[in-house]
């Protein structure tokens, strides 16, 4: 891998939960729970897991759109955790994020230009003419018409919404692009539409995405290593064709098996795993999967297995067949 | 071919049209397909292709005014729900044909418990007592795998996670044990090992009980995997229709290859990181202005002068594969 362009280290995220009239803190959702990844130049990492794993809480804290409980966060070798919003408007420039509802990101009130232009503006990159000459240039690349750019957000449809967002996040030429779910919204013929631009985008520019889906085949397809969360951490990662080849973590595999397979002839659905996500709030002792597992043994429960190299790059947070996951 | 006395589902030529500020859009337009005993139908299309304006209207739920049926026949267990009055088709909704929606939070009423929204059902159709009817309700909760089914019936939609609720909408809806029921998109809102073990659940029961199931849904991993015949939709029309083991292996209309080819594929072992997908050009077009002929003929590869002038039938390719393409014979040899 090339260097690294994001580092996080056991960043953590708590938030406390109150009740009653004294609003006293009466527990803490672990949202997230000691997470370390890094990311290089030009890559795309891949975060997925269920609903309230904790994966849109890491994006938001990378960009520090929240601010961690813990942990650090690095930025081309530069600590960016507690940098005073002053201090942190440059590096704003280098990280940009594309939400997953296209309609509730974009002011229905500014046109489509000016949305597209208000970054390059409020950072006095350019004015007038020089401005619009830009605006016109982000929105060839991410295919609409420079024509368009006089319109208002409810005239474009949802996957030109995605571009005219995508355009936006381009227009401080980025380093690091965080995509939360950006195509779960649209259309299976427009999701397609929306991943090709991002992978042509990256193959122009060289930036690294941080992706974020929960619909395991986007994130196959376009990352080029991909994480898995379980409530709050990180329980496998690897290289794309590694962990969709090889995957070791019995949650992995049960996320895998529950895919339905766009195929008549190929194996039915069989759910590995029963019931659902516990609760954030209290999370499960020692492994924090034991309670849905086929394979839970009584060390499970109270042992919290770390995140261990199991060869080539390929790490699993597992106790089993000692740290290397292997369920089957 | 089945028997007649099979068919619980009988749809001839249905047409529902909605009346708007900018004009009128026919959401389904001469829509015809059974469903049998046992048997799952899924309709697949993208936003806006009218999936759900039709099950809407097989349950005679089409808000109106904008909307309004304008044509065909809906033959329910060789009944013509079309014909019923408001009074009577109440007596078929929720004991015949049933439901359920994609959102199971919106659906059900969230200051009831679970167990008496299922009372609340039974009652309205079959004259037992409160008791009894709980004791159904239990019965049901049991039935889709809710664990401690006595406890949850006294609880409220909020205290379930959502693949719970769900269980408990597909609860409701078999109570009655109707002849058909229509689920739209009874997964997309659950994550992915939640939404296997409630398809799981759905085939069970379905097997169980013999009842008709429509499928609605946009993931043709979930057609795949779940049904038996599979309906496609675009821009109000049905434009194929096979068994799903022919439609998955030989794609008639051009639509259809083009939705199979733009799905990623887990795992994509093999394929080089990041290879392109087959993306369709274009968008779905406005119900408003649809084109005269072919409503794909703008976004498709293969579209001809004769596709914008006039709009394909849908003909039969053989062994029930219905397509609507001038050129449906062409389209394996071409994309």
């Amino acid at each position: 891998m090339t260097e690294a362009l994001l580092e996080v280290t056991d960043l953590k995220k708590h938030y406390p939960v109150r009740a009653g009239v004294l609003r006293r803190q009466v527990g803490t959702v672990h949202a997230v729970d000691g997470v370390s990844f890094a990311l290089g130049t030009g890559e795309t990492l891949g975060l997925v897991g269920e609903s309230g794993c904790g994966k849109s809480t890491v994006a938001r804290s990378v960009l520090r759109l929240v601010e961690p409980t813990s942990g650090q966060i690095r930025l081309d070798g530069e600590d960016i955790t507690h940098l005073s919003k002053t201090a942190m408007r440059p590096h704003r420039r280098s990280m940009q994020i594309v939400f997953q509802d296209p309609f509730a990101s974009l002011n229905p009130r500014m046109t489509a230009g000016d949305i597209v232009g208000e970054p390059i503006a409020v950072h006095g990159l350019a004015t007038g003419k020089e401005l619009d000459a830009r605006v016109a240039r982000l929105f060839e690349q991410v295919g609409l018409r420079p024509d368009q750019m006089r319109n208002f957000p409810h005239q474009f449809s949802g996957g030109q919404r995605q571009r005219i967002c995508i355009a936006r996040a381009l227009a401080l030429g980025p380093r690091l692009i965080v995509c939360d779910e950006p195509v779960s919204a649209l259309d299976v013929s427009i999701q397609a539409q929306v991943i090709n631009l991002l992978i042509d985008l990256q193959r122009q520019h060289g930036f690294s995405y941080l992706f974020i889906a929960h619909d395991l085949a986007v994130v196959a397809h376009i990352s080029h290593r991909v994480a898995v969360m379980y409530l709050g951490r990180i329980v496998e990662i690897a290289d794309k064709d590694e962990l969709f080849r090889n995957p070791r973590h019995p949650y992995t595999q049960a996320l895998l098996a529950s895919v339905p397979v766009a195929n008549p002839l190929a194996k039915k659905l069989a759910p590995l795993v029963d019931g659902d996500v516990p609760s954030p709030v209290n999370p499960p002792s020692g492994c924090a999967f034991h309670t849905r597992c086929r394979f839970a043994m009584e060390r499970c429960k109270t042992e919290r297995p770390a995140l261990v190299d199991a060869g080539d790059g390929h790490q699993v947070a597992c106790l089993l067949n000692d740290g290397t996951g292997r369920g089957r | 071919m089945a028997d007649k006395t099979d068919l619980v589902l009988d749809v001839k030529n249905l047409k529902t049209v909605f009346f708007t500020n900018s004009g009128l859009f026919r959401a389904v337009d001469d829509l015809s397909f059974s469903v049998r005993r046992g048997e799952t139908l899924a309709i697949v299309g993208e936003s806006g292709c009218g999936k759900s304006v039709t099950a809407l209207s097989l349950m005679r739920l089409v808000p109106d005014p904008p909307g309004r049926i304008v044509g065909g026949s809906v033959a329910l267990e060789g009944t013509d729900l079309l014909a019923l009055d408001e009074a009577q088709m109440r007596a078929v909704r929720g004991n015949r044909i049933s439901m359920i929606f994609q959102e199971p939070m919106t659906s059900l009423n969230p200051v009831m418990r679970i167990g008496d929204q299922i009372v609340e059902a039974v009652r309205l159709h079959r004259h037992i007592s409160a008791k009894e009817a709980q004791g159904i309700a239990v019965e049901m909760l049991r039935l889709v795998r809710i664990p401690e089914p006595a406890r949850r019936a006294r609880e409220y939609p909020h205290q379930l996670s959502g693949g719970m609720r769900q269980r408990a909408m597909i609860a409701m809806a078999l109570a009655c044990r109707p002849a058909l029921l229509i689920a739209d998109e009874p997964t997309t809102a659950l994550d992915v090992t939640i939404q296997a073990q409630i398809l799981a659940l759905i085939l069970d029961l379905q097997k169980e009980l013999g009842t008709g199931l429509v499928l609605i849904t946009h993931d043709l991993g979930v057609v795949a995997q779940t049904a038996q015949r599979v309906i496609v939709m675009y821009a109000g029309r049905k434009v194929e229709e096979a068994s799903v083991e022919a439609l998955f292996a030989a794609p008639k209309h051009p639509y259809t290859r083009g939705l199979m080819a733009s799905i990623p594929a887990v795992p994509a072992s093999g394929a080089a990181a990041q290879a392109r997908l087959n993306e369709i050009p274009g968008t779905v077009p406005s119900l408003v202005r649809l084109p005269q002929g072919c409503a794909f003929a703008p976004r498709c590869k293969l579209a001809i002068k004769r596709c914008e002038a006039e709009y394909p039938p849908l003909a039969d390719w053989g062994g029930g594969h219905l397509a609507a393409c001038w050129r449906a014979e062409e389209v394996a040899e071409v994309a």
